[in-house]
């Protein structure tokens, strides 16, 4: 689903839905909603919402925590009851120290905070030469970037993998985060989206600021940087979840487990080490993105729901 | 706007142009006027994006037409024509592959693709907690696929106490084996990748939801239509354009499906989940006599010819249906 380009639109609650439902109103009219069997309807709704979702979603999340701190027995002979034999807290430590999930989580980070910064400076720059600078070559730069979204990242597989691995000119990428970092920056999507947020921008700011005599440098940290703030926090999502989410790439480029990410460790976490602290290393590895999600809930589902839409 | 009132002007008093305004002077063409006017400057800011996308993504996507023509050890290469494809087409495993692909993409599309959007219908139509319902929603999408399955292959555990049964034990259901069976691998997997993906659909039919004009409705029920009629003849129609995105994309997303079978059943048992994309793997990654990246190359030329046909389709789509 990466391909998705979204068109920004401010969306949330709006003050006035619930002062004025004919502005905002649905597929159910005020005449419908004060019908009877159409609140039944509602009431039904909502409690099949609430707890099939609470269910299906938070529901295998929940588990993961329960079993995190149950013992293997628990959890292989009676996987729904909470903690018969006691809570195992030492499955978390035992994760964090013996199993070293604490080095490769530290790897998970700083894989994510380069992809983070290398990402938003290819995305900015980029978008910024393409929207705002507009130099004669700018169409073909553009071109050339819109025509890798039609090239599956599949095909790359291989050819990419060696050009990481043997490069033409410089040291091998092979287990090193630039390996990771550099590849994952050629993201036309990233620059699209931000490209069509500065295609936005009001253009007699960058005309008023270039008759007083600023500079494309200066124009660039002192006016566009300060005025994408909502597109930089939706690409920085994009950039950090992706990243979190990745796996056959950091598997293929850092073969070494030293410099592995998390993630890339489970799968052989989970065929070494016991049941139980499988689990607590699952769920430690969900932390990061679950509690990004909750603290930026609407920077997420902004970034999710943008439309699915291109503008040609 | 000096310029406009200039025209605006002209007609009453003509004035020789040329002469009012000082000759301009002549662009300085050399290299030094280049930088002067901020040339170089703006090849600065697009250095990083020219770099990345030359180096990662035009040069392995030459190197890979080049590839697929070749023999190599990643040594030394050898021009061997046309067989890398012949080894690929010829290999018996290509066939379930392929079948297998399709037969995950099928069943995705009946599992998953209907639900998000009966899910998007229902969740804008409840007026309060619909923010708290969207996020619970949102919530596997954000689990790391890598999690996400190594937590569902316990959940699929085939004893009569693995998570699965013991719900179906609930309901008087006899244990499943699950992804340990040939037959029921594969919607395993998908049930699991639906899990995954639904919530992101269901945010984007939500969004689109809120771009379908009221008045349509308020048409409709002047013409007498039920609630069914509205959904039918205004909800769904409105939404078709980023229906077909959707499906176009999915469509996209499973003809690459790895992980799920890549650490769910290693391709296993006996085929049964072995999808495209894993076998290029196996060519180029798991191959003990070393790998065959030119086989492997080839079925992915091959996949990505189809897949861009996929996506452009969906760039047109996109081109055509954004126009609200």
């Amino acid at each position: 689903m990466s391909t998705t380009l979204k068109v920004p639109r401010p969306r949330g609650r709006r003050p006035a839905e619930s002062r004025e439902p004919d502005v905002e109103r649905g597929i159910l009219s005020l005449h419908d909603r004060r019908r009877r069997p159409v609140r039944a309807g509602q009431v039904a709704s909502h409690v099949f919402l609430m707890v099939g979702l609470v269910v299906v979603g938070l529901g295998p999340l929940l588990w993961l925590g329960k079993a995190a701190i149950s013992t293997t027995q628990d959890t292989i002979q009676q996987p729904f009851a909470l903690w018969p034999s006691g809570i195992d807290w030492a499955n978390l430590e035992q994760a964090w120290v013996e199993v070293e999930v604490g080095k490769y989580f530290f790897n998970t980070i700083a894989l994510a905070a380069g992809q983070w910064v290398i990402g938003l400076i290819v995305a900015t720059t980029g978008a910024y030469v393409l929207s705002i600078l507009r130099p004669a070559y700018a169409r073909v730069l553009e071109a050339a970037v819109l025509a890798t979204l039609f090239v599956p990242s599949v095909v790359l597989l291989v050819p990419l993998f060696i050009t990481v691995a043997r490069p033409a000119f410089g040291p091998s990428l092979l287990n090193t985060f630039l390996g990771v970092w550099l590849p994952t920056a050629a993201n036309a999507f990233n620059i699209i989206v931000v490209k069509r947020f500065f295609d936005s921008l009001p253009r007699e700011v960058f005309e008023a600021a270039r008759t007083d005599g600023a500079g494309p440098v200066r124009m660039f940290v002192s006016l566009v940087l300060p005025m994408s703030k909502p597109i930089v926090g939706v690409v920085s999502v994009f950039i950090i979840i992706a990243s979190l989410k990745d796996y056959l790439w950091p598997k293929l480029v850092l073969p070494d487990p030293a410099v592995q990410p998390l993630g890339v460790r489970l799968p052989n976490i989970q065929s070494q080490t016991e049941l139980d602290v499988t689990l607590a290393a699952l769920a430690i590895s969900t932390i990061i993105p679950v509690v990004l999600f909750l603290l930026f809930q609407r920077v997420f589902l902004r970034g999710a729901g943008l439309g699915g839409a291109v503008k040609g | 706007m000096t310029a406009l009132d200039e025209r605006r002007a002209s007609p009453q008093r003509p004035r020789p142009r040329p002469a009012a305004v000082p000759a301009p002077r002549r662009r300085d063409r050399s290299l030094r006027g280049w930088v002067r006017r901020g040339g170089l400057v703006t090849l600065l800011f697009a250095a990083p994006m020219i770099f990345v996308f030359t180096v990662y993504s035009w040069w392995p996507i030459l190197q890979s037409l080049w590839m697929s023509f070749q023999k190599t050890n990643l040594i030394t290469y050898q021009f061997v024509g046309l067989d890398n494809f012949v080894n690929v087409l010829t290999d018996p495993v290509l066939g379930r592959a392929v079948v297998n692909t399709l037969y995950f993409a099928l069943l995705a599309l009946i599992f998953g693709f209907p639900l998000p959007i009966f899910m998007a219908v229902l969740m804008s139509e409840v007026k309060r907690l619909k923010g708290f319902y969207s996020a619970l929603a949102y919530l596997p999408v954000v689990v790391p696929p890598v999690v996400a399955i190594l937590l569902w292959q316990f959940f699929y555990k085939a004893s009569p106490t693995g998570v699965f049964n013991t719900v179906l034990g609930w309901v008087g259901i006899p244990p499943q084996p699950w992804i340990q069976d040939a037959v029921q691998a594969m919607p395993s997997l998908v049930l699991e990748a639906t899990w995954a993906g639904a919530g992101g659909s269901i945010i984007i039919y939500l969004a689109a939801l809120l771009s379908v004009p009221p008045e349509l409705y308020d048409a409709a029920e002047v013409d007498g239509a039920s609630i069914w009629h509205k959904i039918w003849h205004v909800t769904l129609p409105q939404l078709r354009g980023v229906i077909f995105i959707m499906l176009i994309l999915q469509v996209i997303a499973t003809a690459q499906v790895f992980l799920e079978p890549f650490l769910f059943t290693g391709g296993g048992p006996n085929n049964s989940t072995v999808t495209v994309l894993l076998l290029i793997y196996r060519y180029a990654f798991e191959n003990s006599l070393g790998g065959k990246y030119g086989e492997a190359t080839a079925l992915s030329v091959m996949l990505a010819l189809f897949l861009a046909a996929a996506s452009f389709l969906y760039f047109k789509a996109t081109q055509k249906w954004s126009t609200d």
